[in-house]
This record gives C-alpha cells, sequence and structure tokens, in this order.
C-alpha cells in the first residue's frame, strides 16, 4: 500500500520538474527587458543594472535557473508590483476562496452527473439518454463566463432570489474568523448558522456555473463506462442467477464502472481550474483567478508567474491523489503495483 | 466510396443532429467569409443617440453602450474568431501529427523526449498554461493563436503516436518497406493518410474548444484590444450591463459563441459517428 503510494509520488516528480522549468522558461521570455520592467517604468539606467545583478540576469540560463530554484525552495515567487506584498502571501490569503468554489463546482457536477449517466447507460436509446447527450453536448459547449452571467441575470436581476454577484460574502456580513480559509466550514465552526446561509447563498451561482462546465465530461464518461460494464459477462451472470436487479446495478456494475469515471477526474480538474479563473472574473470572487486578472491588466508579471506555477503544481497533486484513490478503489492495481 | 457516401447518408438522414450540425457550420463558414459585406453597419462606429437601445426593427440585436450596432459587431466577428481557431488547430494538427507519428513509427528515445513534452504540456490545467504564455510572450491576437495551438499539442501527439504505433508492423508497411521503400516514405506516404480519419475527429472536436479557448482569453483581456469585435470580448464588455438589466449586450454574442461550439461538438459527434461507429458514446 505504502510502497505504492511511494511510487506514484515518485511518478509526479518528473511532472514537477517540467512544470518548474517551463514556468522559468515563461519569465524568460518575456517581451523586451526583464530587469527594465521590474525595475519599474520611472528607473534610472543604473537601478536598471542594478535590478539585472540582484535579479541574476546578466548570469547564463542554467545560472539563472540555479538563482530561480533557490527563491523557490525559500518561498519566494517574487513580490507584486502593484501593491507590493510578496505574492505568496497574496496566493496563500485568496487560495481558499478558490478551493472553496472549485470543490463545491465539482461536488455539484459529480452529484448531478453520475445519476443521469448511470439513469441514461440503463436506457440505452430512450429519451433519457438522448436527453443527457444533448445536455452533455451543450455543456461542454457552454462557455463558462457567459452561463454564469446568464444565471446571474436570470437570479438576481430578474427573480431577485440570489445576492447580488459581487464577491464571498454579503457586505453587511463580516467574514467568519480564519481557521481553514473556507467560509462555509469556518462559519460552521463558529457556530453562526446565518452566516452560513450567507456564505452559500453568494457560492451556490458560482458554483454551479463551474459544475455545469464539468458535468459533461463526468456524465459521458459514466454512461460509457456503466455500458461496457452492463453488457460484460459477470453481470450477465448475475443476473442469470437471479439477483435482484439494484444489487446487479449498484453493487457490482456501478463499483466497476466508477474507475474510468475516477480517471476522468483529472481532465476535469483541469477545466475547473482553468474555468475558475473566468467564473471568478464574473462573480467577482476574491480568489487567485481574479488576483491574476488584476495582475495580467497591469501587466504586472511576478503574480502571473506565481499563480501558473502553483496551479500547475495543485494540479500535479490532485492527479496524484487521483492516482493513489485509483489504487484504493482497484485493487488490481495495487498488486501490480 | 460509394459504401462510404452511403454510410454518410445513413448517418445524415438517421441522426438529423448531426445533419443540423453540418448546415449551421456552412453557415458560421458563409459569416466568416463574408462577413464585413453582409453587416447592416460599420461594426465600429459609434452613434451615442442610440446607446445602449433594446433590439428594434433597425437594431435587431439591439446596441452597446457607444452605440455600436450589435448584429454588425458578431457578424464581423465571426472572421476573428474562426481565424484564431482555425489557425490554432491547424498549427497544433501539422506539428503535433508530425511529432507523434515520428514518436509512434520510430519509438526509443525520440518517443520518450516528445511523450515527456506532451506530459509536461498536460500538467498545467491547459487554460492557465494559455494564459501563462500569452502573458509571457505579449498581449497580442498571434499569441492567443500560439497559446491555444501549444495547449491543443498534446492531444494531436497522443492521436497521432497511438494510431501509428498499431500500424507500424501492419502488412502493407512491410511490403511498402520490401519494395524499397525508407522509412520516412513509408511513414508520410503509406501510414500517415490511414491516420488522417481519426485525426479529423479530433480536429473536429478541438475547434469548438480552440474557440471557446480564445473567448475565454479575450473574456478577461487578453490578445483582441478593445475598439475590434469579438465575441468573448463583447460578452465582457456586456458582464457590466447585465446586472443593471441590459441583457441583450452581452447575451447575443455569448449566444453566437455557444451556437458555433455547439455546432463543432456535434460535427465532431456525428464525424466520429461516420468514422467509426462503435465509439458512439
Amino acid at each position: 500500500m505504502i510502497r505504492m503510494i511511494l511510487k506514484r509520488l515518485a511518478g509526479a516528480i518528473p511532472n514537477v520538474i517540467g512544470v518548474v522549468i517551463v514556468t522559468f522558461l515563461l519569465t524568460r521570455a518575456l517581451p523586451g527587458d526583464p530587469a527594465a520592467y521590474f525595475a519599474g517604468p520611472a528607473a534610472t539606467k543604473e537601478a536598471i543594472e542594478q535590478v539585472r545583478a540582484s535579479l541574476g540576469l546578466n548570469k547564463s540560463l542554467p545560472h539563472q535557473f540555479v538563482y530561480y530554484l533557490k527563491d523557490l525552495a525559500r518561498g519566494d515567487f517574487g513580490n507584486s508590483l502593484s501593491t507590493g506584498q510578496p505574492v505568496l502571501t497574496e496566493i496563500r490569503q485568496r487560495l481558499p476562496a478558490s478551493l472553496e468554489l472549485t470543490l463545491c463546482g465539482l461536488l455539484f457536477a459529480v452529484v448531478v452527473a453520475v445519476p443521469l449517466g448511470v439513469l441514461a447507460a440503463t436506457r440505452p436509446g430512450s429519451w433519457v439518454d438522448h436527453l443527457c447527450r444533448l445536455l452533455a453536448t451543450a455543456g461542454v459547449s457552454l462557455p463558462t463566463f457567459f452561463t454564469g452571467l446568464l444565471l446571474a441575470y436570470v437570479f438576481y436581476f430578474l427573480l431577485g432570489i440570489a445576492p447580488s454577484p459581487l464577491g464571498r460574502i454579503d457586505v453587511s456580513f463580516t467574514s467568519p474568523p480564519t481557521v481553514t480559509g473556507l467560509y462555509l466550514v469556518d462559519s460552521l465552526l463558529a457556530r453562526d448558522m446565518e452566516l452560513f446561509r450567507a456564505a452559500a447563498k453568494q457560492l451556490v451561482l458560482p458554483a454551479l456555473t463551474l459544475g455545469l462546465f464539468v458535468m459533461a465530461p463526468l456524465m459521458r464518461m459514466t454512461r460509457a463506462s456503466m455500458l461496457g460494464v452492463l453488457s460484460s459477462e459477470f453481470i450477465r451472470t448475475a443476473r442469470a442467477s437471479g439477483l435482484p436487479r439494484g444489487k446487479v446495478l449498484y453493487a457490482y456494475a456501478f463499483r466497476n464502472a466508477l474507475l474510468p469515471v475516477v480517471t476522468t477526474l483529472g481532465m476535469v480538474f483541469s477545466f475547473l481550474l482553468g474555468s475558475n479563473v473566468l467564473v471568478e472574473k464574473v462573480f467577482a470572487w476574491p480568489g487567485i483567478g481574479s488576483y491574476v486578472i488584476e495582475a495580467l491588466v497591469s501587466s504586472d508579471y511576478a503574480p502571473v508567474q506565481g499563480f501558473v506555477l502553483t496551479m500547475a503544481l495543485l494540479y500535479v497533486a490532485l492527479n496524484l491523489v487521483i492516482d493513489v484513490l485509483y489504487g484504493l478503489i482497484d485493487p488490481r492495481v495495487g498488486i501490480e503495483g | 466510396m460509394n459504401a462510404t457516401l452511403k454510410h454518410v447518408k445513413y448517418v445524415a438522414t438517421e441522426n438529423p443532429v448531426t445533419l443540423g450540425a453540418f448546415i449551421l457550420f456552412s453557415g458560421f463558414a458563409l459569416l466568416a467569409l463574408i462577413g464585413p459585406w453582409i453587416a447592416p453597419y460599420d461594426p465600429l462606429a459609434s452613434d451615442t443617440l442610440v446607446a445602449l437601445k433594446p433590439p428594434t426593427v433597425a437594431h435587431w440585436f439591439g446596441t452597446d453602450s457607444l452605440g455600436r450596432d450589435i448584429l454588425s459587431r458578431i457578424i464581423v466577428a465571426a472572421r476573428l474568431d474562426f481565424g484564431i481557431a482555425v489557425s490554432a488547430v491547424a498549427a497544433s494538427f501539422a506539428v503535433g501529427s508530425a511529432l507523434g507519428s515520428l514518436a509512434g513509427f520510430f519509438g526509443g528515445w525520440a518517443d520518450r523526449i516528445i511523450g515527456r513534452v506532451a506530459d509536461t504540456i498536460m500538467a498545467f490545467p491547459l487554460f492557465v498554461l494559455a494564459m501563462g504564455i500569452v502573458a509571457a510572450l505579449g498581449n497580442t491576437v498571434s499569441n492567443i493563436v500560439i497559446a491555444t495551438a501549444i495547449i491543443n499539442l498534446p492531444f494531436y501527439i497522443r492521436v497521432a503516436r497511438a494510431e501509428v504505433n498499431v500500424r507500424r508492423g501492419a502488412g502493407y508497411v512491410e511490403a511498402a518497406r520490401l519494395a524499397g521503400n525508407s522509412d520516412l516514405r513509408v511513414l508520410a506516404l503509406h501510414v500517415f493518410p490511414n491516420v488522417l480519419p481519426p485525426m479529423m475527429v479530433q480536429i473536429s472536436l478541438n475547434m469548438g474548444w480552440a474557440i471557446l479557448n480564445a473567448a475565454g482569453l479575450s473574456f478577461i483581456g487578453l490578445g483582441v484590444r478593445a475598439p475590434q469585435a469579438e465575441w468573448g470580448i463583447m460578452v465582457a464588455e456586456g458582464a457590466t450591463y447585465i446586472i443593471s438589466g441590459e441583457w441583450w449586450v452581452a447575451l447575443f454574442p455569448g449566444a453566437v459563441l455557444m451556437l458555433a461550439v455547439f455546432t463543432f461538438n456535434l460535427l465532431g459527434d456525428g464525424l466520429r459517428d461516420i468514422m467509426d461507429p462503435r465509439m458512439r458514446t
């Protein structure tokens, strides 16, 4: 078991190295002179030279890479030009907001998509099946930013049941004392139900927007893998032995069909983390996505780089978790490994 | 050939959705080609007298905050959006299929290096990587194309590699080799044409995604600059008005964008049905 996990960990190392190299190369590809850039527009020639030396830009590329690695090891992602704050601090402050949104979106998608996929697979060719197919194709065609706006318009402006799509919590509330940084959890820990409800209300629309986008691949994969399993011989045997329909479906078929679905989660996370940025912009959600957009607009490069690196490392970590999870669900993987 | 046509006809009649997608696609392609000539107004001409007016007979899709005709802007934007998507997909197809074929055909260290490149790209959340690339290379439309091409690359590499790999030892490949063809010639003239059908499906599925990606980038302010008409940036411009009730500014470009992506996805599904009926999900 532990050996399996260690092996997966080792497998993720090349990915981490690749990610770090690519992010490093992205900074070196900055248009113009990075030293002049980091020194700011009003800098003198001497100041630029000083920055060049302090950034190590007068050294060779491999040399610079070592400097870069040293900085990363110390947790130094550079400072944001517009706020003057270290990038790592700001990312750490804002990450929980993004995580809360992403996880809720994923939860919604799984809760809706998996049962729908099973339903479609048990009735292939029926109207449920066709509807699911249409929904799945429509789902991946939806630009997340557009769905978000549409939902805000309908539920906030027309129906007035959602709060204004601005931020994590209504201005009349103060945020809960920070424990995990996730407002839903923190407000529960503080035993403040009203606050919990307020935070949940703000969260519903953005999470729904994210969830709608990633529902499609999950639903498709559930349906396809369920169909495959249902036509296999062990299901036929179980049916022929006279086992009740529900038991065949859930105890035998569903558990086996789940494996490819777990694998799809990797791709789903790629979608989620990417569209998170767009959703955060639409709902003025104070996560790292809106942080990076502000930085992009003011061409503040250090936060962008820190953001790309954080997201990529997070994604590698998530894939690792999925891998381990896969090994836990499917005992065959453990034996082979 | 006749059998293929029959199969195409069968798929089109059996699944009217695919037929509809083909028709829609032709419509969009036409729009991209002749858009500027059929737009009723100048997409950049502002007229403050009619600023932010809901749809009327004169302006079918209403006007934006500067009084520009939204319908005209949507029509004209088709060329830019399609242009970005087509060039990005063409670039990643060209590079990706070449790399993937080499990896699949020769194996060995070429395979390992190319596979590692694909894995490294896939180790990023793809939209995030695209943002990083555009930010690093500079905020222009051509860099949007490059970024979109790069993040699509792994898919082409993987499809080409897998398809070439299974055909590498096929009888006709051996025959071509024995007839004195060089490795590269066998790969380019005998194996590669057989890999094209699955690649076409990948292209069609990718096109929708490429459009979505480009629109997403310009929605957050990368690539396409303000006065220019592009679907993503039009939605972004309308975003501020939608919560105060001026829905048409964002709704129409967003809906057209969605329809375009939807068309490509349906088309991809339809193509897959034609190429390989068993793959249908």
